[in-house]
């Protein structure tokens, strides 16, 4: 089962997906038009696998971890049926450190040496799993990725490359429960709703509401050391954009370009589904080479739901009895499997490594409703869901979260406490408590206008536009706001916070709406958010002087 | 390539357009069939399955009058290739690409596979270059630039092919002295409707421009499946091998889909949403994606697809899959049209997603996009408002509430209304500061300091 065959005269990658007797059935990851009966199909004896190795940062790979940017050089502009090309590139030459000396006993996933494969991420070469023995011999300079680096006693070679079947999970010695959140720069997410590093969040949102700037937002921002972006069926021409301008960009983190800590998966809607379907387990198995090293990884699938359809159309093929709106049954299970690769594991091997997988996955829920199969099975799995909402969206509200609709489960409190402010949770409590006081007032709103609300309700709606407008919301294209530090998140709500205490007061002491929610109060409010980072602590008390005044 | 042909008399079971054929050896998935029956009559097919036991043909014309026994089945050997030439410019050409303007054949200079391959992603070009349609709907609101997928979502009585035929006619690149081409598909649609487009053709004195594929009402439904490949290739074609800026129309998408579904009815399929095949994404996606640029090639194929909502319902699966894929979306509303408003272009839902790689300093003007999503804003409040008036009147609202509310009134009429006047891009973006201009300044959450400072308070030129 699952092994890799190749397929008739064009040598097309296939895979073993179903025996029966004597009968095999093939998933071919490539376009079979011209396959003939009696074609002949050749066992490649091992199932799919990912290379592991130095080079596949800053690498882009399709579905089945083929090279796209090789496959440019050697084909031109379309990509056509039976290309071969190796994921690592065997010729490039890396420095290689030995950490050991010959003598030393070593074990599965232990660090032997480095290689420094960018500017900013060092790679550590693990002895592959399943192996164990005293270094006879080891390297050090100039290797190739399929170059023995260390030899045993008893004769095993140990090379920078190793190979992993893609549908099984890397074994770990233990998993850990993570109390630091997954920072990621905007403001709804960090504030209201924050997953854990190696939590799974997932992100459903009907077409046009997002999902996909959201997740490319999140490969620039979000504070982690790899980032795996899966473009899963997903558009071309959104893609080349990703290819375009990721190379621009710099790490918000380290000031090293963007992709120097980045692989990108990509299989586009109209490349062959079957690669579509392995391109998740593809990149799921390269985050966790990385998390063994002791890497925080983050994965940004986009969209699970293509996932989905790619089960549901190969099942379909195989005639298997179909689950709910043709999805196969087994749809559930899969996506289990899936997630709970994600979390904070202690690595294999030597050392107190401890890395993590944190999973952001996009859902393209049809028509927009949430209740298909797809969102429901992965909501029975993750803790977390930013759900993104249309009428938002339309609205040009973005990031579209609902503040409603979204939660986190995580308990991540006591690190804000300690990292950013003792105030943070009650500050969190009193906007969320704010949010849902002003959207039950909304609806009569709605219905009657605001005039005929209580004056300490009009408060309510006016901190509400005001704190939606200007905090929840936050462009990815402005060059201040994209990014918004835990620092200026804290600042900002203070002033909000303060404000509405203010509000409050005066209120009580007899003002009316208008006197209190001035013009120039407005004005204050709103240029918040493009006041640069650095300049943020100083001025939060000068802001709350003018506000007073 | 005759060589190759072999004859069958072997069809054991013909259901709705598809015919099954027994003991044929040898059989390619995708060759292309010739079937003649008795009387010497002849229709085309394409292999779309085979096994052990038989091969199944998807016959692209009426399977009417067919005998199992009496008929002869040719297989060719070779796939459904289109015969592609610079001479086609100018020239009409059914849905599986016979010529019907009475003209020969086109002597092919490539034959190329209908179904294509994938654009390797590395060398997508980044669709960049912004197209003014002269629709401020679309150029200043969901700009649409050279190599993106943005189709029409229509419902049954609007007027999506005026939409697209003031495009063909309008639309201009910044940078001119460039080669321009249109692909036309007509997908199952009436005669009227084919006529109003070309009639269009030679209005805009592009019908030598253009080349034709017609497939319409009364032709074979399953011909349809094919017709959307023929256009494409031949778009892909004249973009990236003889540097044509390519703009490709394809109506009715719809058409396309209830094609797809009849095969897959007809094959005994596990259907999906409304009976629709569970692979109709990835069909369709093998259709729009092929729209872009590619780096280092001239040309470029941007498409125009047109859809009809039944029932005017937007989570229909035929809109929503292509939503999906393509894009963004024009939408196009009833209730703009019944109130009179021409092109009735509902913003509201309407998206374009490459519009931020088109705009802004060096392509239209810094204020673009911010200008953009504050219209957006107000236009959105403003029809919000339209339900509280209705049931408080507009008398119990605050006089900021009723701005609000004119604006979008006026907004609907002035800006949206245009008619058949074109509107350049910088008059349609002096036109939003027009409207907004009614605003005081801090009602603005939109737009930068900056921006402001320069921009607001401008009006259109009397």
């Amino acid at each position: 089962m699952y092994h890799l065959v190749f397929v008739g005269v064009r040598r097309l990658l296939g895979e073993i997906i179903r025996i029966e007797g004597d009968d095999a059935t093939i998933q071919v990851y490539e376009e079979t038009s011209g396959l003939k009966l009696g074609d002949e199909v050749i066992d490649r004896g091992e199932p799919l696998c990912a290379e592991l190795g130095p080079g596949l940062l800053s690498s882009i790979f399709d579905g089945v971890q083929r090279p796209l940017s090789e496959i440019a050089r050697d084909s031109g502009g379309f990509i056509p049926p039976g290309v071969m090309i190796p994921a690592l590139d065997r010729s490039k030459r890396w420095r290689f450190i030995p950490s050991i000396r010959p003598g030393e006993v070593v074990g599965e996933g232990d660090v032997i040496g480095t290689i420094r494969e960018t500017h900013c991420i060092t790679h550590r070469v693990m002895v592959p799993l399943g192996v164990r023995g005293a270094i006879k011999d080891i390297a050090e300079g100039e290797i190739r990725v399929d170059d023995p680096i260390a030899t045993l006693e008893g004769g095993i070679n140990i090379k920078p490359l190793q190979k992993w079947p893609v549908r099984r999970p890397r074994p770990f010695k233990r998993k850990i429960t993570s109390e630091t959140p997954f920072i990621t720069g905007q403001r709804i997410i960090d504030t209201l709703f924050p997953v854990a590093e190696g939590g799974s969040v997932i992100i459903p949102g009907g077409f046009g509401t997002g999902k996909t700037v959201l997740e490319q937002t999140l490969a620039k921002f979000a504070r982690t050391d790899i980032i795996i972006y899966i473009g899963c069926g997903e558009r071309g021409n959104e893609i080349a954009e990703v290819l375009s301008y990721f190379p621009k960009l710099t790490d918000p983190y380290t000031g090293h370009p963007l992709m120097d800590r980045t692989t990108l998966i990509v299989n586009t809607s109209n490349m062959p589904v079957a690669a579509r379907e392995a391109s998740i387990y593809t990149g799921i198995t390269i985050g966790e080479y990385y998390r063994d090293m002791g890497y925080n990884v983050a994965i940004l699938a986009d969209s699970i739901s293509r996932w989905g359809e790619a089960m549901r159309e190969i099942s379909g093929r195989l005639e298997e009895l179909p689950g709910e709106e043709g999805f196969p049954m087994y749809l559930a299970s899969r996506l289990a499997t899936f997630y709970e690769r994600s979390g904070m594991i202690e690595c294999t091997g030597n050392g107190d490594r401890k890395g993590t997988i944190t999973l952001c996955t996009a859902i393209s829920p049809p028509g927009g409703d949430f209740s298909e199969p797809v969102t429901q099975c992965a909501l029975r799995v993750t803790s977390a869901m930013w759900a993104l909402d249309t009428n938002l969206a339309r609205r040009r509200h973005f990031p579209a979260i609902h503040w409603g609709k979204s939660f986190s489960l995580y308990r991540l409190d006591d690190w804000f406490k300690k990292n950013v402010a003792d105030d943070w949770p009650q500050l969190r409590k009193w906007l969320m408590n704010l949010l849902q006081k002003e959207e039950e007032l909304q609806d009569i709103v709605q219905l009657v206008g605001p005039d005929t609300l209580r004056d300490q309700d009009r408060v309510v709606v006016e901190m509400g536009f005001l704190i939606r407008e200007n905090y929840l919301q936050q462009s990815p294209y402005s060059p201040v706001d994209a990014f918004c530090s835990m620092e200026k998140q804290y600042g900002m709500l203070k002033i909000f916070f303060n404000f509405h205490e203010t509000a409050l007061k005066e209120l009580a002491g007899g003002r009316s709406i208008n006197e209190i929610f001035t013009t120039e109060r407005k004005i204050i409010l709103k240029d918040l958010k493009n006041m640069p980072v650095e300049k943020f602590p100083e001025v939060i008390e000068e802001i709350q002087v003018r506000i007073q005044k | 390539m005759e060589l190759l042909t072999r004859r069958y008399r072997t069809a054991e079971k013909i259901t709705g357009p598809l015919l099954f054929v027994e003991r044929a050896a040898n059989i390619s998935i995708g060759e292309t069939v010739r079937i003649v029956l008795p009387e010497g009559e002849e229709r085309n097919g394409q292999v779309i399955e085979v096994s052990d036991e038989h091969a199944v043909i998807q016959v692209l014309e009426e399977t009417t009058g067919m005998g199992v026994r009496s008929t002869e089945i040719y297989f060719t050997g070779s796939v459904v290739k289109a015969n592609l030439s610079p001479g086609m410019l100018g020239r009409r050409f059914d849905g599986t690409g016979k010529p019907v303007d009475g003209l020969p054949p086109v002597f092919p200079e490539r034959r190329m596979g209908i179904t294509g391959y994938p654009i390797n992603p590395v060398v997508r070009g980044e669709p960049s270059d912004f197209i003014q349609t002269g629709i401020s709907a679309i150029d200043g609101l969901n700009t649409l630039v050279r190599g993106q997928k943005l189709p029409i979502f229509s419902a049954s009585g609007l007027p999506a092919k005026e939409i697209a035929g003031q495009i063909l006619r309008q639309a201009k690149v910044v940078g001119e002295g460039e080669k321009f081409a249109i692909v036309f598909a007509a997908i199952g649609i009436t005669h009227r409707e084919a006529s109003f487009f070309i009639e269009e053709f030679e209005r805009g004195a592009t019908l030598h421009l253009s080349v034709i594929f017609l497939n319409l009402a009364e032709d074979p439904a399953i011909e349809r499946l094919l017709t959307p490949r023929f256009a494409l290739t031949t778009a892909e074609y004249l973009a990236f091998e003889h540097g044509f800026h390519v703009l490709v129309i394809l109506t009715d998408m719809t058409n396309y889909c209830e094609a797809l579904r009849e095969v897959a009815t007809a094959r005994e399929e596990v259907p999906g949403r409304r009976g629709y095949p569970g692979y109709m994404y990835t069909d369709l996606a093998t259709l729009y994606e092929r729209a872009g640029r590619i780096k280092g090639v001239g040309g470029s194929v941007t498409q125009i697809p047109i859809l009809t909502m039944p029932d005017d319902d937007i989570t229909h699966p035929i809109p929503d899959l292509t939503g999906y894929i393509t894009e963004g979306q024009i939408v196009l509303s009833r209730e703009l049209h019944r109130k009179g408003v021409s092109p009735p272009i509902d913003i509201l839902p309407s998206l374009s997603r490459l519009m931020n790689s088109g705009i802004g300093d060096g392509k239209t003007r810094e204020d673009h996009r911010e200008l953009a999503d504050q219209l957006y804003a107000f236009y959105a409040q403003g029809k919000d408002l339209r339900r509280v008036a209705s049931i408080v009147g507009e008398e119990g609202l605050t006089e900021s509430d009723r701005i609000q509310l004119k604006f979008a009134d006026d907004f609907e009429k002035g800006y949206l209304n245009q008619g058949d006047t074109p509107r350049n891009i910088m008059e349609t973006l002096d036109y939003g500061w027009d409207l907004l201009q009614r605003f005081p300044k801090d009602r603005f959450t939109r737009v930068r300091p900056d921006i402001m400072e320069r921009y607001y308070g401008r009006t259109i030129k009397p």
